[in-house]
């Protein structure tokens, strides 16, 4: 017997012997002999709950993250506050053991939070319409670029090199299953240069990647990249995080015609890389490229509002080989999570978080450059992260840092050959001062 | 029973606040000073303003108009609606693992390159596979990664004539979609008259432009595949690979292995068979396995142990390449991990037996009202047909909605489309007998109910706090987001 499993060997006697058998193999006579495995499977015996959560413990309290440290460490994945009401909310077991809603009448609940969702993501990024969500940030961006291919029925992407990159290189991945090239124009003092934009566009080009902030942490001119971008008729996808966009202007009012992001900075927890949400939204006329569910209302026989999927023309189910994208399970749940922290924050706490980010960034940013230990290494319109270039290798000043309990910042020289002690810190609204003077103490000691 | 819930948007009022961060302590800064006018936002998202009640208020209401496990019993087929363990909630919570920076240094991190190291190994010894990638972050991820490293490895060997992947008539929709995502040309394969491929259909279409075929097994008709061995050595012979979609491997756990099947690659759903929660939609977790001779062309990164330390290895020069930001989703990798522990070998064993034992007994009782497509023993899930009541006068909807009644979830139905009017039941291993009695009973009656007043089938549901939607309006009209006035 198995506490997740209910029915008694009494039980299961009666069952198999209304069925006319007696023993459980008769109900595996269709598997062929030479496939059976004929011996226990060889993993480790079943642990009680008080056995698991001690060994589970102790592989926790192997990792010594940000439960220790005081982490300046972003590039992606960020320390944010999470409001305790967002996971209370994720427990109600009606919304995180239900499937996918295909059952409108009893899943009421999960397709108005994914209407209420779509419609801040819409909000946010200033444009017509979002999905319920993809897996994250990356794969959002090479769906979004499959998307831009499909509608413009080109094949060339171009992506700025200051696009985050594990997001270029998951771009680089899809790209290979299908005819889609990929060209990256380097960034100038950390920013797109429109100059080599327009020198690397193309009448092939099918859609134009910038990230704002971008992968040092500078906002860029969207507006730009957009207008150089619609004159060779090609699509402008923009990869924006989310919180930024309480003080800064939404992609779509800059012209954008694709915007996507992850989700993680809008409460979710660090969790070692994930499960984070991916979002996506677009202008009205791409609707029909989107991949994954989309929500709409509409009425009940009665007349009384409801929540649907809809547009479910674009999908595999549906679709098989022809659907938009073969997504099927995506990250609701997570989606979910990101519209409770926009409902609690609410319109005036998204702007304050992003001017708190925003202070205390250029704060530390000052002060790490009073130092004398670091120059900067681009200008200062960047949002909540920030580069600068350090005297000392960065291996030693992590290191040293570690000793403090601090998590230090990304190494930029891993993954920008020319960037060699470059190093990209992110300051969140969770920081305080003296934990940032404490930074800064530690560094010159 | 109808009750409408407003929007959050429209329980907004100016003003309200739902949180408060400490007060700023270093100098403020306002945007303005920062970035050039250009790029500031002149008119803030209109998100909601409400208090902390009011939003917990507003989504407890909203948990209340959604059907859970916890709730009762969900026999969608090809889902594996199984009980979501609470502990394992409590322990992907766990602060050592939930604040951990994907990015921190590899010597913070043992706990979780342990843990996954762990599970690669065990997953590979559930399916028969030689390693483990589990990065996918769900079963269509999994499928497009494992067919994209079926595309390298044939390339690797200089062998681009491949351009076409089979795919059986009653495939997941992700199957055809993830093979034309993956650049390839999908052929179709009938079924035969038992429910499986068409053996001598899909002999007709071997060649050597085949790469592969994409097999659901037990199919998503249930029925374990009788001829596996045959294909997988004619799919071999030609020089194509086996997909195996894990879909379905609750009824597999320690009886057969899709590795000792002969298949080459394997996706699972950790959120179906390995009990994480489903979240309405996601996150799950799809890792893939696959063969030693597939084993170069995983995702990256890997997680590997030198004999003191365990690391991400990135090290991989004919990997696929990145699929997803980091390294899977770890928070659904520990709760499954955890499910395995708890479960262990005899467990894992009594899941799938017990899943077979609860279908099979399902199906004794429901195929004297409905009709049965294909008149075999099955394994966790059987498709009936609502073919008789059809014609009677209500249709597998009415049957489904009729179901919401009766206090259930429905099934799947018009899956596979390889049955008219298809109802696929999966009743899983977590559900009691008299769950289970309750239902048949419930099937029964609304047999009889067809018989006798196909109209109050047809009017079904009533109980539910929406009628039947208007699903052409949503189409035609669309309204994909809130309208501010």
């Amino acid at each position: 017997m198995h506490r997740y499993i209910p029915n008694t060997e009494a039980e299961r006697k009666d069952m198999l012997a209304t069925l006319g058998m007696q023993d459980m193999e008769e109900l595996f006579a269709d598997i062929p002999d030479k496939v059976r495995l004929r011996r226990p499977l060889k993993i480790p015996k079943s642990h009680s709950e008080l056995e698991l959560t001690a060994h589970m413990t102790a592989l926790a309290n192997n990792n010594l993250g940000a439960r220790n440290y005081t982490c300046f460490l972003g590039a992606g994945a960020y320390d944010h506050y999470i409001p305790s009401v967002i996971n209370h909310m994720l427990l109600r077991q009606e919304f995180f053991t239900a499937y996918t809603p295909y059952q409108p009448e009893i899943s009421q609940g999960t397709l108005q939070a994914i209407f209420e969702f779509q419609t801040m993501i819409c909000e946010l990024t200033g444009l017509d319409v979002a999905n319920a969500s993809v897996y994250d940030g990356a794969t959002a961006l090479a769906e979004a670029a499959i998307m831009a291919c499909n509608a413009t029925r080109r094949n060339e992407i171009i992506v700025a090199d200051s696009v985050h990159p594990e997001n270029r290189a998951v771009l680089r991945t899809y790209s290979d299953t299908r005819d889609m090239v990929i060209k990256t124009v380097p960034h100038k003092r950390g920013q797109l240069d429109i100059e080599l934009l327009q020198a690397a566009i193309s009448m092939n080009t099918a859609a134009v990647v910038v990230q704002s902030p971008n992968f040092f942490g500078i906002a860029e001119d969207i507006r730009a990249a957009a207008d150089t971008t619609h004159a060779v008729g090609a699509l402008l996808i923009t990869s924006v995080d989310p919180l930024s966009l309480g003080v800064l202007k939404s992609p779509g009012e800059q012209g954008a015609d694709i915007a996507v992001g992850d989700g993680q900075a809008l409460g979710v927890p660090l969790s070692y890389g994930g499960p984070y949400v991916g979002f996506m939204s677009a202008t009205q006329k791409l609707l029909r490229h989107m991949p994954g569910r989309i929500v709409g209302a509409t009425t009940d026989i009665e007349g009384n509002r409801a929540f649907v999927l809809t547009m479910q023309t674009r999908e595999q189910h549906i679709r098989r080989e022809k659907a938009t994208s073969n997504i099927c399970t995506n990250n609701a749940l997570i989606a979910l999570a990101t519209a409770i922290y926009m409902t609690v924050m609410g319109k005036v706490g998204l702007k304050e978080v992003a001017e708190q980010c925003l202070s205390k960034s250029h704060y530390a940013y000052g002060e790490l450059l009073k130092t004398g230990h670091f120059e900067p290494a681009f200008d200062h319109t960047f949002f909540k992260e920030f580069v600068v270039k350090s005297k000392v290798p960065l291996q030693d000043l992590n290191r040293k840092l570690l000793r403090h309990n601090i998590l230090g910042g990304y190494d930029l020289g891993q993954d920008y050959p020319e960037l060699k002690n470059h190093w990209f810190l992110a300051v969140t609204e969770k920081r305080t001062k003296a934990e940032i003077d404490n930074l800064v103490a530690k560094v010159v000691e | 029973m109808r009750k409408v819930t407003n929007l959050i948007f429209e329980k907004s009022v100016i003003g309200r606040k739902g949180y408060q961060l400490p007060e700023l302590d270093t100098p403020a800064l306002s945007a303005n000073t920062i970035f050039p006018a250009k790029l500031l936002r002149e008119q803030a998202a209109e998100l909601p303003e409400v208090s902390e009640v009011d939003a917990v208020r507003h989504f407890t209401e909203l948990s209340k108009r959604n059907y859970g496990v916890d709730q009762g019993f969900y026999p969608l087929g090809s889902c594996t609606m199984k009980y979501n363990p609470k502990i394992d909630e409590d322990l992907a919570r766990l602060k050592g693992f939930a604040d951990s920076h994907p990015y921190q240094p590899e010597e913070l991190s043992q706990g979780s390159l342990e843990l996954m190291y762990r599970l690669d190994s065990i997953l590979a010894e559930i399916t028969g596979m030689a390693r483990m990638s589990l990065v996918p972050a769900a079963g269509a991820h999994g499928e497009l990664a494992g067919v994209m490293a079926i595309k390298a490895y044939h390339r690797s060997r200089g062998d681009h004539k491949r351009r076409k992947f089979i795919v059986p008539d009653s495939a997941h929709g992700t199957n055809p979609a993830t093979a034309a995502a993956a650049g390839y040309e999908t052929v179709e394969v009938k079924s035969d008259e038992r429910g499986g491929v068409d053996v001598a259909e899909l002999k007709q279409l071997m060649g050597d432009d085949i790469a592969g075929l994409m097999l659901t097994n037990p199919n998503t008709l249930g029925l374990f595949e009788l001829n596996i061995v045959d294909i997988a050595a004619m799919v071999h012979d030609c020089g194509g690979l086996l997909y195996y979609d894990g879909a379905n491997a609750n009824a597999i756990l320690g009886i057969t292995r899709p590795g000792d099947m002969g298949f080459d690659v394997v996706h699972l759903n950790l959120h179906k068979t390995f009990a994480t929660p489903h979240g309405g939609g996601g996150p799950g977790a799809g890792p893939i396995g696959v063969k030693e001779r597939l084993v170069p062309f995983l995702p990256c990164p890997t997680v590997e142990f030198d004999g003191e330390k365990y690391f991400l290895d990135y090290a991989r020069p004919q990997s696929i390449g990145r699929i997803k930001n980091f390294y899977g989703h770890f928070a659904a990798l520990i709760r499954a991990y955890a499910y395995i522990l708890s479960m262990g070998a005899a467990g894992l064993r009594h899941v799938s037996d017990t899943a077979v034992l609860n279908a099979n007994y399902m199906l004794h009782h429901l195929k004297t009202r409905y009709d049965l497509p294909y008149d075999r023993i099955c394994m966790h899930e059987f498709v009936l047909s609502g073919t008789k009541q059809k014609q009677q006068g209500a249709s597998t909807l009415d049957i489904a909605k009729r179901l919401l009644d009766y206090g259930f979830h429905p099934p799947t139905v018009y899956f596979p489309l390889t049955v008219k009017e298809a109802i696929m039941i999966e009743p899983v291993e977590s559900e009691p007998k008299e769950t289970l009695d309750s239902f048949i009973d419930a099937m029964l009656k609304i047999a009889d109910e067809v018989e006798s007043n196909p109209a109050l089938v047809r009017s079904a549901p009533q109980t539910t706090v929406v009628g039947r939607l208007d699903e052409v309006k949503a189409v035609r009209q669309p309204v994909l987001r809130h309208v501010f006035k």
